[in-house]
């Protein structure tokens, strides 16, 4: 099957560099700390942040810094066949792992030992990708919460179909089976947090697509901090003073 | 970006931005490029000396911000001053809480703090009002003054070495909290005044607006100081409120708490940073306008307190000038 026609264009009507459209949206869960619902595509994914806050298991608690715990699930509607998921199963447990240990790399934990922040993070609709848009909705939920981070963390993916780098693919290009190559960055410091591929690529073709995923990543950071920006400003001309 | 949840129409949707965007040119530090979000660099003179300050970090000899907020300048201190986040507390603080566990010789109580804070019970007035050494006896009485989920109004006593915060509720204006709502908003939108407590004479409401963000709204309660009642009296000063008091509170009292409470969610969706005298002006405003009780968290009171506000500091800032 053709996935990149003549004229240069995907299926969907994207260039293989362009990414799938973004929408973001702050504070989208009242009773939480920080919460958003960032969307790729026809990925949808809402985060909550609760915390710091006291530990809840008294072992687990640091007392140089704080806890990060995070929980990663897919609403049983996200599918297209509706499916009864048990909760914690592989597939799960590995996500929210990686996601914890992504946003433990860039919060700041020493200031606030002693204490908890927990992240939610919830696929409304899964398309392809959930990974990466589940590390932006907790970014940007991390930093409505007033959480200090380092930096902010964004992700993409990349990939590579009839010898052709793509960009951010979407469902079809992802059941064509070529290589996914899901990269997390902090673009101020300019480092690599995340690197998952799930195929094999030769070297020199692996950093083009890998080149191509950071620009992605530095694409949704940008997106990500107009949004922190206008978010801020409102705030705070509403609370005048 | 955040959204108001409210059903608007198209003539309210267009008001509401209106008063929002007077607001916005009203307000001084939106305007200016003070705003930063999350490795944000900080603009500073890197040849002057300066001190960085919270939510600010160091990273290649650049000042960098942590958080999203304001940036604020004391003299050579640079810090970003967060807007949501968490409450942090000062010493002297009036914060409202709710106890979570009653441990040895201590209550715990959730204050919207990183952690739990202590109410230590020697660190408190005994409901007798005499000043001794706390026995095993009243340890085990400690149920009898506070129970798990009462709400409790304290003071921010001191930070103890492990980070753990101290409180303290030594008079009578502070302790158990009853007859009233406990409203939670974000800490950024209580405004830090001299005077926390507020007794609302017209109504016999007794409103604490805790730093922390957690807002008492209750029926008046006469503060018996005990410094003033010797111990002779205390005795039968004691005794007698139990009887006085009522088990219920009045239907009118009932409407007042509801009133106060629903004007200041409506300033706090608004996302106004509140005090006593502008959350009666909005009870004021509603009352003034014969609204029901209900139909104060409706959109239509919402576009009007809004405008009522930009046209508030719109007044303030001419007064300036």
């Amino acid at each position: 099957m053709e996935y990149v026609s003549p004229e240069g264009l995907l299926l969907d009507g994207r260039r293989p560099m362009e990414m799938r459209q973004l929408r973001a949206e702050i504070g989208t869960v009242a009773k939480a700390d920080g919460s958003a619902v960032f969307e790729m595509g026809n990925t949808k994914v809402i985060a909550a942040v609760y915390g710091p806050r006291e530990v809840q298991n008294r072992s687990q608690q640091m007392s140089d810094q704080a806890l990060v715990r995070c929980e990663y699930s897919m609403a049983n509607f996200s599918t297209g066949d509706r499916m009864r998921k048990p909760k914690g199963d592989r597939r799960s447990t590995e996500i929210s792992l990686v996601i914890r240990q992504t946003m433990e790399a860039c919060i700041l934990t020493h200031l606030m030992p002693r204490s908890q922040i927990d992240i939610f993070v919830q696929v409304l609709q899964a398309d392809v990708g959930t990974r990466s848009a589940c590390i932006n909705a907790a970014s940007l939920a991390l930093a409505d919460a007033g959480i200090p981070m380092r930096d902010i963390v964004t992700s993409c993916s990349a990939g590579y179909l009839n010898s052709t780098p793509l960009l951010d693919l979407n469902y079809v290009e992802d059941s064509a089976g070529g290589a996914d190559v899901t990269v997390g960055i902090l673009p101020k410091l300019d480092k690599v947090t995340l690197l998952q591929m799930d195929a094999k690529l030769p070297l020199d073709i692996f950093e083009n697509v890998m080149g191509l995923a950071i620009e992605g990543c530095k694409a949704v950071a940008n997106y990500i901090r107009e949004i922190l920006l206008e978010n801020t400003k409102q705030l705070e001309y509403r609370r005048g003073l | 970006m955040r959204g108001l949840k409210l059903p608007l129409n198209q003539t309210q949707r267009i008001r509401l931005q209106r008063a929002f965007e007077k607001l916005q040119t009203l307000s001084a530090k939106a305007n200016s490029d003070a705003s930063v979000t999350v490795a944000d660099s900080i603009q500073v003179n890197y040849e002057d000396a300066f001190l960085k300050g919270h939510g600010t970090t160091d990273l290649n000899g650049e000042l960098v911000a942590t958080v999203c907020g304001v940036v604020e300048r004391v003299n050579k201190l640079v810090y970003v001053r967060g807007l949501r986040a968490r409450y942090k507390p000062e010493v002297g603080d009036i914060v409202v809480g709710r106890i979570v566990e009653v441990a040895q010789k201590r209550w715990r109580l959730e204050i919207n703090f990183t952690q739990d804070a202590v109410l230590m019970l020697s660190s408190m007035n005994m409901p007798d009002g005499i000043q001794r050494r706390r026995t095993a006896l009243d340890e085990l009485n400690m149920r009898s003054i506070f129970e798990e989920n009462d709400v409790v109004c304290a003071e921010v006593r001191n930070f103890q070495h492990d980070g753990s915060l101290q409180l303290q509720a030594r008079s009578q204006k502070y302790g158990k909290l009853e007859k009233g709502q406990l409203l939670i908003i974000d800490p950024y939108l209580v405004k830090k005044s001299k005077q926390h407590f507020h007794h609302l004479e017209q109504f016999g409401v007794d409103l604490i607006l805790g730093r922390n963000g957690f807002i008492w709204v209750g029926e008046h309660v006469e503060v018996r100081d005990s410094m003033i009642i010797d111990q002779a009296n205390s005795a039968e000063q004691s005794a007698v409120p139990e009887e006085k008091n009522p088990a219920y509170t009045s239907l009118e009292m009932r409407q007042h708490i509801c009133r106060i409470a629903n004007a200041i969610r409506v300033l706090s969706t608004l996302g106004f940073i509140m005090d006593a005298e502008l959350i009666m002006q909005t009870v004021e405003l509603s009352s003034s306008l014969n609204l029901n009780i209900h139909d104060m968290l409706g959109s239509e009171f919402h576009v009007l307190v809004a405008e009522r506000e930009a046209e508030r500091r719109s007044l303030m800032s001419k007064r300036k000038r």
